[in-house]
């Protein structure tokens, strides 16, 4: 409905704005792991290929439904872990 | 599970997805912020799942397979060549946001033919399919891929701005004449994927950080438009994060390497000998 998209708007503005406002100043050290792992978050899409994995979708929706899991899931915790392994090695540079 | 309890756990996952970028951006707190994250996006899946009605086998085969193969990839990994993995990691989560948008289209309901809906699929899709196949390239240079190492044509800025109206007027057409969404997703998908070829494939491997940053970017928001098409606000949140904040990091990532965006995405090179004490 109209109401929904409107506050969905809102809900996407607000979170802009909350995006450009913490990242303020980040050492060049850390450049990289901070791609890595927003680049893990935006593996969130996995959310949606969830939602589209219904029976009564039809075997066409399923199949892009199970592609699309499969390309998230590589995403997020590949994401998340390469992004810990690079911490952790500027964790031991450093001690 | 209530959506009211769904939406409620979202909203703390969100509020954990926010501390994670922040926790990120510093030294001491960059590996709490990073679990944080990944706590997150577990909280957002699980949830997810308990809506129910679901065709369960399907998700955990694909869930399954994709650990596997996020997991290897992040171990076997050397350590230089991190910045190409981060790249062909993001590729796969644009061609996921590409592939949500399509699986909705082909079962939506003349009722879900609507402007904002077939709007949001359009740049889901769009979006999506540029940042998987710009990110494959960008993979391909820093890996140093003979057959793309060096490709030079004439005309590409031109090739390019055609490759970017067509494939936009596709989307317009889309909800334009939505009896054939389907038809005009898949073309428009598939002007956006040489799209994205050819404007990663000109520039310079040395500036691909920069340019792996913006297509980072770039698969918030196709996260965040088919977070639209699903009305889902995890969806929409975490991926304008990621869009916003991966926008900042680019801009920060071109001052430290003293090059404007422009310059960068342009393919122009920097002058020999010239520094920034020339202008």
């Amino acid at each position: 409905s109209a109401m929904e998209y409107t506050l969905l708007l809102t809900i996407f503005l607000l979170a802009v704005f909350v995006g450009f406002e913490i990242i303020t100043k980040v050492p060049p050290t850390l450049h990289t792991p901070l791609m890595s792992g927003s680049n893990a978050i935006s593996g969130i899409t996995l959310v949606g290929a969830l939602l589209t994995i219904k029976m009564d979708y039809g075997w066409f929706a399923q199949t892009l439904g199970f592609l699309a899991v499969v390309l998230a899931t590589v995403n997020a915790v590949g994401g998340f872990m390469v992004t810990h392994r690079m911490l952790e090695m500027f964790r031991k540079k450093k001690g | 599970m209530s959506m009211e309890l769904t939406n409620i756990i979202y909203m703390v996952a969100a509020v954990l997805f926010i501390l994670g970028l922040k926790g990120l951006t510093h030294p001491k707190t960059a590996v709490r912020g990073n679990m944080y994250g990944s706590a997150a996006m577990f909280l957002a899946v699980v949830v997810t799942l308990f809506l129910g009605g679901m065709n369960y086998w399907v998700i955990f085969a694909g869930l399954a397979v994709g650990a596997v193969i996020g997991v290897i990839f992040a171990m076997k990994i050397q350590m230089t060549a991190m910045p190409q993995l981060v790249a062909l990691f993001n590729g796969f989560g644009g061609a996921a946001s590409f592939l949500v948008a399509g699986a909705t289209l082909s079962f939506a309901t003349d009722a879900d033919l609507n402007v904002p809906n077939l709007t949001a699929t359009a740049l889901s899709g769009l979006i999506g399919a540029v940042t998987f196949s710009g990110s494959l390239i960008a993979f391909g240079k820093l890996q140093e891929l003979k057959f793309i190492k060096d490709v030079r044509f004439d005309n590409q800025q031109l090739i390019n701005a055609c490759l970017a109206i067509g494939s936009i007027l596709f989307g317009v057409l889309m909800v334009l004449v939505p009896q054939y969404a389907g038809l005009f997703y898949v073309l428009m998908c598939l002007l956006a994927l040489a799209l994205g070829v050819l404007l990663v494939i000109f520039i310079g491997g040395a500036d691909m950080p920069v340019v792996i940053s913006l297509l980072n970017s770039y698969s918030g928001l196709a996260a965040s438009a088919a977070g639209f098409v699903l009305g889902n606000t995890v969806l929409i949140i975490a991926g304008s994060l990621v869009g916003a904040s991966g926008l900042i990091l680019t801009r920060i990532m071109c001052v430290a390497m003293n090059r404007s965006l422009t310059n960068v995405l342009f393919g122009k090179m920097q002058a020999s000998g010239e520094s920034a004490s020339a202008d």
